[in-house]
């Protein structure tokens, strides 16, 4: 039995089950929900190291049935995932006091991580619509939970412009269908590479590629790019994100806007479509994430609102991790993916420290606290970490992963891009010495005489963030190989390994159309094979 | 032709959505975009006289009823697709509700609270 559909099967299953336990046992909701994300990151984590492979559901092999497909970039993807929703969840059993229904809230909480773990395993095209859809209508849901005037209006706009994405994403899926008869991504991938694909700019503007699958494609970008909240498409995000109950600001910050934008993005343009290094495809990511990044952090520098600063700093980092994807060498891919998982997990952490200090105090106004550093230690120094770390100071994991795009852009000769990421990295360290200075440091104001820290699940769940942002920065250095970046990558097991299955398409339409007896359990017993 | 038509549907649909102001109005937009690409699904399958794609034949007829059935896989899709565009609705009249009982009003000018 393979572990793979457990990943979608438990969080669902927690979420249909949870809502029955009785109300009173509010200590049973908290511990299996605690319980099932440590579950799952367990599992998640033990399979970065088992091999590539596609799990045929119901024993129905690939093209006809649906597969669920294991590789690099997954492994990456469920990873983050994994780990982060369990430091949130850590976070949610004294943070959700606060409000009622909490059985419903994990619910929700449950079927967003199977939402977004099947998006990242699916090897099917409707499937990936199917589960982008399960994330999504959970999420609509969370960010109104409060269901007070804020949080109602930025769910319905979410809402709505969220199901426009979901309609271009369906439509793009049914013309996909129709030029080639199929919705498996890696049949897809094998038969668009027969009649040529989108292979680099020059045959786009030749016009060789079918204009049927030009169009499909521009509808995945936008579709995508919306759920991504990439810049023209960007307006939802500001008010829902800063709107929902704190561990989803995180949740959706820091997993969501990649799970089912940037990573489904990703896979489908690379796998599936096929992108080329200096392509048309490629041109415009690196266009929409240089734009997001700008205009992303521009808009934040303004905002005196706690997490509404925060949610802007999400579209322009999501611009980093798309410019890097964008770039479509092996170093810019690599590192694209580096700070989608240290964003992941520096921008759920700052989330935690504006709910933390909320919790105390109730107010997410800068201008209003001040000096919180002496009330609140932990708090303060965790927050010192993220911001250290979204804003590139070394020896901080988004350092790295900022360097690391940066020197891609250099070698793929794109300088203009590259001082664009310095420039936007120095505004993002402005931003966040602001928060500093008015939130942490300087003299305590008056009112604040009597907060204390947050209670210790919540300690616990930043600190763990934190010392996460310290010692992902060790996945960089596994690539300063002495014979270069490129032999260290290619010597990588998990992020060179994440951008190899991400850039080898004929790698991936072998991997998933495998059939399901090659993988072999090491505890085997034979009655299995799925055949 | 008939594939066109789906097309003016969705564009109806996307133009009810970004510039209706009544909450309600906004919902049915959506929905009519939404059912423009559930028929354009199903078209995609259609064929004129098709039989519906129940095989009961022997291996023999098995040819004929593949040249005379209609595509069945898209038709499994839509129904996976009404059935997420039923989910989106209701909860979008729940939250349209609430905001009524809130602010007395399904115009989405007066509502605006949010900044930019």
């Amino acid at each position: 039995m393979d572990v793979l559909p457990l990943m979608v099967a438990l969080p669902m299953a927690g979420g249909f089950l949870l809502p029955l336990v009785p109300k009173k046992r509010s200590l049973v909701t908290d511990v299996v929900a605690v319980a099932l994300a440590l579950a799952l990151a367990v599992i998640a984590l033990s399979l970065i190291g088992s091999p590539d492979r596609a799990y045929h559901m119901g024993g129905w092999t690939a093209p006809i049935g649906i597969n669920l497909v294991l590789d690099g970039t997954s492994k990456l993807m469920l990873a983050v995932i994994a780990v982060v929703t369990f430091s949130v969840v850590l976070y949610c059993p004294t943070y959700m006091t606060r409000f009622t229904g909490k059985r419903k809230f994990y619910s929700l909480f449950l079927m967003m991580i199977a939402g977004m773990n099947g998006v990242v395993l699916t090897g099917d095209l409707f499937n990936l619509f199917v589960f982008l859809e399960i994330a999504s209508i959970a999420s609509y849901a969370l960010v109104a939970f409060g269901c007070e005037r804020d949080e109602l209006e930025a769910s319905f706009r979410y809402l709505v412009l969220g199901s426009v994405a979901s309609y271009f994403l369906l439509f793009g899926i049914a013309l996909l269908y129709a030029k080639l008869g199929t919705v498996n991504m890696a049949h897809l991938s094998q038969k668009i590479a027969e009649v040529g694909g989108l292979a680099g700019g020059d045959v786009v503007a030749a016009g060789k590629a079918s204009p049927l699958l030009v169009f499909a494609t521009v509808l995945f970008i936008c579709g995508l790019g919306l759920k991504a909240a990439l810049v023209p498409f960007h307006a939802w995000l500001p008010d829902a994100h800063p709107s929902a109950p704190t561990p989803i600001s995180a949740m959706l910050s820091g997993l969501l806007i990649k799970a089912i934008g940037v990573y489904a993005l990703a896979r489908v343009l690379f796998s599936v479509i096929g992108v080329h290094e200096g392509g048309a495809v490629s041109t415009v990511l690196m266009g929409l994430g240089a734009v997001s990044m700008i205009l992303g952090v521009l808009l934040a520098v303004a905002q005196w609102d706690y997490k509404r600063l925060l949610a802007y700093h999400s579209i322009s980092q999501i611009g980093y991790v798309v410019l890097g994807i964008g770039l479509a060498t092996p170093l810019g891919v690599a590192a694209g993916l580096f700070h989608l998982l240290n964003h992941a997990v520096f921008k759920s952490l700052l989330f935690l420290n504006a709910g933390a200090v909320e919790y105390r105090t109730g107010t997410r106004e800068l201008g209003e606290m001040g000096g919180l550093n002496k009330k609140m230690p932990v708090t303060g120094a965790t927050s010192f970490l993220a911001s250290m770390s979204i804003a590139g100071i070394p020896p901080f994991n988004g350092f790295f992963s900022k360097l690391l795009i940066i020197v891609a852009c250099f070698q793929a000769g794109r300088w203009g891009y590259a001082l664009i990421a310095v420039v936007v990295s120095v505004l993002t360290l402005a931003s966040f010495l602001k928060v500093q200075k008015y939130a942490f440091f300087g003299p305590l104001k008056e009112k604040w005489q009597n907060i204390r820290e947050v209670p210790v699940l919540m300690a616990a769940s930043m600190v763990l963030l934190a010392v996460l942002c310290l010692a992902t920065s060790v996945l960089a250095f596994k690539l300063f190989d002495k014979d270069g970046l490129e032999q260290g990558l290619r010597n990588d097991r998990f992020l060179g390994a994440a951008q190899r299955s991400l850039t080898d398409r004929e790698g991936y339409v072998t991997r998933a159309l495998s059939p399901a007896v090659e993988f072999k359990p090491t505890s085997t017993d034979g009655t299995d094979d799925g055949t | 032709m008939v594939y066109l038509l789906c097309l003016v549907l969705f564009a109806i649909g996307l133009y009810g959505v970004l510039t209706q102001r009544n909450l309600i109005k906004i919902i049915i937009s959506l929905a009519v975009a939404e059912s423009a690409i559930n028929i354009f699904l199903v078209l995609l399958g259609y064929r004129v006289n098709g039989t519906a794609p129940i095989e009961e034949g022997t291996l023999e007829q098995h040819a004929a009823f593949v040249n005379a059935s209609v595509d069945p896989l898209p038709q499994a899709m839509v129904l996976t697709a009404i059935v997420i565009g039923v989910g989106v609705l209701a909860l979008s009249m729940v939250i349209a509700m609430r905001l009524y009982h809130r602010y007395g009003t399904y115009d989405i000018t007066k509502i605006r609270k949010l900044r930019g």
